[in-house]
C-alpha cells in the first residue's frame, strides 16, 4: 500500500481529537498553577516573618499550604494530564473515547471536584465548631470536619472523596474503551497509561478511605505512606513517562531507542514502586522489616529509572543539537534529568543513616519540589509549548518569553532543590546536637529567604508564560491548521 | 504477556497493587489486630481532667458557653473538636507526633513512641506528620500551662519571639483570655498529647553544657 492510500484510510485528526477540550483542560490547569504558586509563596512568606495576611482566617498559611500541594496534583497535575490524555489517546489507538459527552461531563465535575476540594480546605474548619456540625457527626457518626483530611497529599475532603473515586472510575471507562477497541500490539504509552487508570482509582479509594474508616494508628500510618508514595508513583509517573514514550519519538521524529529496555522499565516500575509505600515513615513503630523491604525496593527502583534515562538518552543521540534548538525538547529532557537526580538522591535518602539526618527536615521539601515541579511540571509546560501553537492555530506571541519561562522555571527549582536540601543537613545536625529549638528555626532563615527568591523566579517565569499566551491568544491565526491533517502520529 | 492488554491490566495493573498492599499494608493490620482501638472518652486521663477542670475555672464564661461542665464526656467532645482544628488549621504539617529513636529525640522529647499510643479513635488518621518546623508534639501535654497556649495561639510571638507560627485569632473572642470553643477544645487536645505517659524531659533546660557531660 503506497503512503497515499494509507492516508486516506486513516481516520482524520479532527474526528478523533476533541481539541476544544484538551485547550480548556491547560486552561484549567495553568489557572491552578497560579493558584498553588501564590499559595506556596504565602507559607514561604510566613515561614520568614513577612507574611502580610497574617490575621486573615480565610487566608491562614497552613490551610494555604493545604491547598498548594492539592491545586498542583489534583488541580495542575490532574487537569493537564486529561488533557495530554484526550490528545495522545485517541490518535494512538485511531478510536474516539468511550463518549465526547462524557468526556465533558468528567471536564465539569473534575473541576468541582478541585474547587470543592479548595473550598472546604479553606472555608471547612471556620465551620468546625457549628452545632448542626457536632449534631450530624454525633447523630450520623459522620466525620466531623468539613475541611481538610488528615492525610498528606490527601487533604481532599471526606465528602469530596467519593465523587472524586467515581470521576475517576469514569475516566478509566472512558480511556480504556478505545485501548480496548485499538487492533494490533499496543506501544509503550499505552502500557502506563493502562496501567496508571487501574492504579490511580486502586491509590485513591485505599489512601482516602482505609486509614479514615477503617485502621487506626500504626497500620493507618503504612497505608498513609503507602498512599503518599503511590499518588506520584502510580498517578503522575506512568502518565508523565507515558506522555515522554510518546512525544519525544515524534519530535525528534523517529523511534525510540530500545524496545527492550522500555520493557524493562515498565515492569520494574510497576514491580518495584508500590513496594516502597513505608519509606515515609521509616523508624516509627512499623515493623522494622517492613520498613527494611521499603528500603530495598526504591534502591531497586533506581536501576529501573536508569533504564528509562538510558532509553531516552539513546533516542536523543545523534540529535543532541535539538537540546538547543528545539524548546519542548528542552524542556523534556531537563526534567528527565531532574529526575535521575531524584531518584539516586532517593536512593541514598531511603537508607536508615541518611534518616537520622535529614527526616522531618527541609531536604524532603527540596526533593518534592523538584518531582513535582522540576519533572513532571516541566514535562507538561514542555507539553503545552509543543501543543498551543498546534490548538490554537496560532504561533508562540514571543519565542523569547518561552525563553524566559523555561530558564526561570529550571533555575528556580534547581536553585530552590539545593538550597533547602543544605537548609534540611543543617536542620538535622542543629536537632541532633540538641541546640534550642529556636536555633534550628533562626538557623533556617537564610535559606527560606533564599528558597522565596527561588520560589519568585518560578512564579515570574510563569507569569510570562501567562502574558505569552494571552497575546498569543490575540494574534493572527495561521491558515492552515492540523485539522485536516490524517492522524499518523 | 508482558505487551498484551490482559497482561497489563491483570498483572501489572491489579496484581502487583495488590501484592504490594499485601506486603505494605496488610501485614501491620494483621500484626496490629489485637490491639483494641480506644475511643475518646477511653483515653481521657486523670492528668488530661486535671488540665481540663483547670481551663474550666482559668475561662470560666467561655468554657460554659462552649463546652459546659467539666465532665469526661465533654472533655471527649473537646478531644474530637480539638483534633479536627490540629488538622484542619494544617498544625500537623508543622509538628510531627512521633519521637523517633535516633538523632536525640528521645533526650530531647522522652520516651520513644510505641505503637499502643496510636491505637485510638484521635489518630484516625493517623498524625505522625512528616515534617518539623516546630518541635514534636506527642510529648506537648502538660508541659506549659493553658494560658501560655492561648496567648501562643493567639499570637506566638508573644510568648516565642523567633517563632514562625502562624496567628490564630480566629480561635478567640478578640483577646488571648477570650478563648473560643475551637480554641478551648485545641488547648485540650494539646494538653492530652503524651498525658498517658509518667514523665518525659523538659526540654527547654537542655544547654549545651549539660549535654556535654551525657556524651
Amino acid at each position: 500500500m503506497s503512503s497515499e492510500t494509507v492516508a486516506e484510510t486513516l481516520p482524520r485528526h479532527a474526528d478523533l481529537v476533541e481539541e476544544r477540550l484538551v485547550r480548556w483542560y491547560f486552561l484549567a490547569a495553568i489557572s491552578y498553577m497560579l493558584i498553588s504558586m501564590l499559595g506556596g509563596i504565602l507559607m514561604a512568606l510566613q515561614l520568614i516573618h513577612w507574611n502580610p495576611l497574617t490575621s486573615w482566617e480565610i487566608f491562614s498559611a497552613g490551610r494555604w499550604r493545604m491547598v498548594h500541594t492539592n491545586a498542583i496534583a489534583y488541580g495542575f497535575l490532574a487537569n493537564a494530564f486529561l488533557g495530554t490524555l484526550h490528545w495522545v489517546v485517541p490518535r494512538l489507538t485511531l478510536q474516539k473515547v468511550a463518549s465526547v459527552k462524557l468526556s465533558y461531563f468528567i471536564f465539569a465535575a473534575w473541576q468541582l471536584i478541585v474547587l470543592g476540594t479548595a473550598a472546604g480546605i479553606i472555608i471547612g474548619p471556620t465551620l468546625q465548631d457549628q452545632e448542626w456540625i457536632a449534631s450530624l457527626a454525633r447523630n450520623w457518626h459522620m466525620e466531623m470536619s468539613l475541611g481538610a483530611q488528615g492525610l498528606e497529599w490527601g487533604e481532599t475532603p471526606f465528602w469530596v472523596d467519593p465523587i472524586a473515586l467515581l470521576g475517576l472510575a469514569l475516566v478509566a471507562i472512558n480511556f480504556l474503551t478505545p485501548i480496548a477497541k485499538a487492533k494490533g500490539p499496543m506501544y509503550v504509552t499505552l502500557w502506563y497509561y493502562m496501567a496508571a487508570f487501574v492504579w490511580t482509582f486502586l491509590t485513591y479509594a485505599m489512601g482516602n478511605f482505609l486509614p479514615q474508616y477503617a485502621l487506626t494508628g500504626t497500620s493507618a500510618g503504612a497505608v498513609g505512606g503507602l498512599f503518599i508514595h503511590d499518588l506520584v508513583g502510580l498517578f503522575v509517573t506512568p502518565l508523565g513517562w507515558g506522555l515522554m514514550y510518546y512525544i519525544v519519538p515524534i519530535i525528534l521524529q523517529k523511534p525510540i531507542w530500545s524496545h527492550g529496555l522500555s520493557l524493562v522499565g515498565f515492569w520494574g516500575l510497576a514491580f518495584f514502586y508500590p513496594l516502597q509505600g513505608i519509606h515515609h515513615f521509616l523508624y516509627t513503630p512499623i515493623p522494622m522489616f517492613l520498613q527494611y523491604g521499603a528500603i530495598i525496593s526504591t534502591i531497586a527502583v533506581e536501576f529501573v529509572v536508569a533504564t528509562v534515562v538510558i532509553n531516552f538518552m539513546g533516542t536523543l543521540w545523534g540529535d543532541g543539537r535539538k537540546v538547543v534548538t528545539n524548546l519542548p525538547i528542552r524542556w523534556f529532557y531537563t526534567g528527565m534529568i531532574f529526575y535521575f537526580i531524584t531518584c539516586f538522591q532517593c536512593a541514598l535518602q531511603v537508607t536508615l543513616t541518611f534518616q537520622k539526618l535529614i527526616h522531618f527536615t527541609d531536604w524532603v521539601v527540596g526533593h518534592a519540589h523538584l518531582v513535582m515541579f522540576g519533572v513532571f511540571s516541566m514535562w507538561i509546560f514542555g507539553t503545552m509549548t509543543f501543543l498551543f501553537p498546534r490548538l490554537l492555530g496560532r504561533e508562540w506571541y514571543s519565542r523569547k518569553l518561552c525563553e524566559i519561562h523555561f530558564w526561570c522555571s529550571a533555575v528556580g527549582v534547581f536553585i530552590m532543590f539545593l538550597d533547602l536540601g543544605l537548609a534540611g543537613v543543617f536542620q538535622g545536625f542543629y536537632w541532633s546536637s540538641l541546640q534550642p529549638w529556636d536555633v534550628s528555626v533562626d538557623g533556617s532563615q537564610p535559606f527560606w529567604i533564599t528558597r522565596l527568591f527561588a520560589g519568585l523566579t518560578m512564579f515570574v517565569g510563569f507569569l510570562c508564560f501567562l502574558y505569552n499566551l494571552h497575546m498569543t491568544y490575540r494574534g493572527e491565526q495561521r491558515a492552515s491548521s492540523t485539522a485536516a491533517v490524517p492522524a499518523t502520529a | 504477556m508482558f505487551e498484551s492488554k490482559a497482561g497489563i491490566l491483570f498483572i501489572a495493573g491489579i496484581g502487583f497493587f495488590a501484592f504490594a498492599f499485601l506486603s505494605n499494608a496488610v501485614v501491620p493490620m494483621v500484626m496490629y489486630k489485637d490491639l483494641p482501638e480506644q475511643t475518646a472518652e477511653q483515653v481521657v486521663n486523670d492528668k488530661l481532667m486535671y488540665q481540663f477542670d483547670e481551663l474550666s475555672r482559668r475561662y470560666p464564661g467561655a468554657f460554659r458557653e462552649h463546652i459546659g461542665e467539666p465532665t469526661v464526656e465533654n472533655c471527649a467532645d473537646a478531644l474530637r473538636l480539638g483534633k479536627q482544628v490540629y488538622v484542619g488549621e494544617g498544625c500537623w504539617h508543622c509538628h510531627s507526633q512521633f519521637v523517633r529513636p535516633v538523632s536525640n529525640d528521645s533526650k530531647r522529647f522522652g520516651q520513644v513512641s510505641e505503637t499502643w499510643e496510636y491505637q485510638n479513635e484521635l489518630q484516625r488518621p493517623v498524625m505522625f506528620g512528616t515534617r518539623r518546623v516546630g518541635p514534636d508534639l506527642s510529648r506537648e501535654g502538660g508541659r506549659r500551662g493553658s494560658d501560655w497556649h492561648a496567648v501562643h495561639f493567639f499570637k506566638p510571638k508573644m510568648v516565642s519571639p523567633d517563632s514562625p507560627m502562624p496567628e490564630y485569632p480566629w480561635l478567640f473572642d478578640g483577646a488571648p483570655d477570650q478563648p473560643n470553643g475551637r480554641g478551648l477544645a485545641l488547648i485540650t487536645y494539646v494538653q492530652w498529647l503524651g498525658s498517658w505517659l509518667d514523665t518525659y524531659p523538659y526540654y527547654e533546660e537542655l544547654d549545651a553544657e549539660k549535654m556535654e557531660e551525657s556524651f
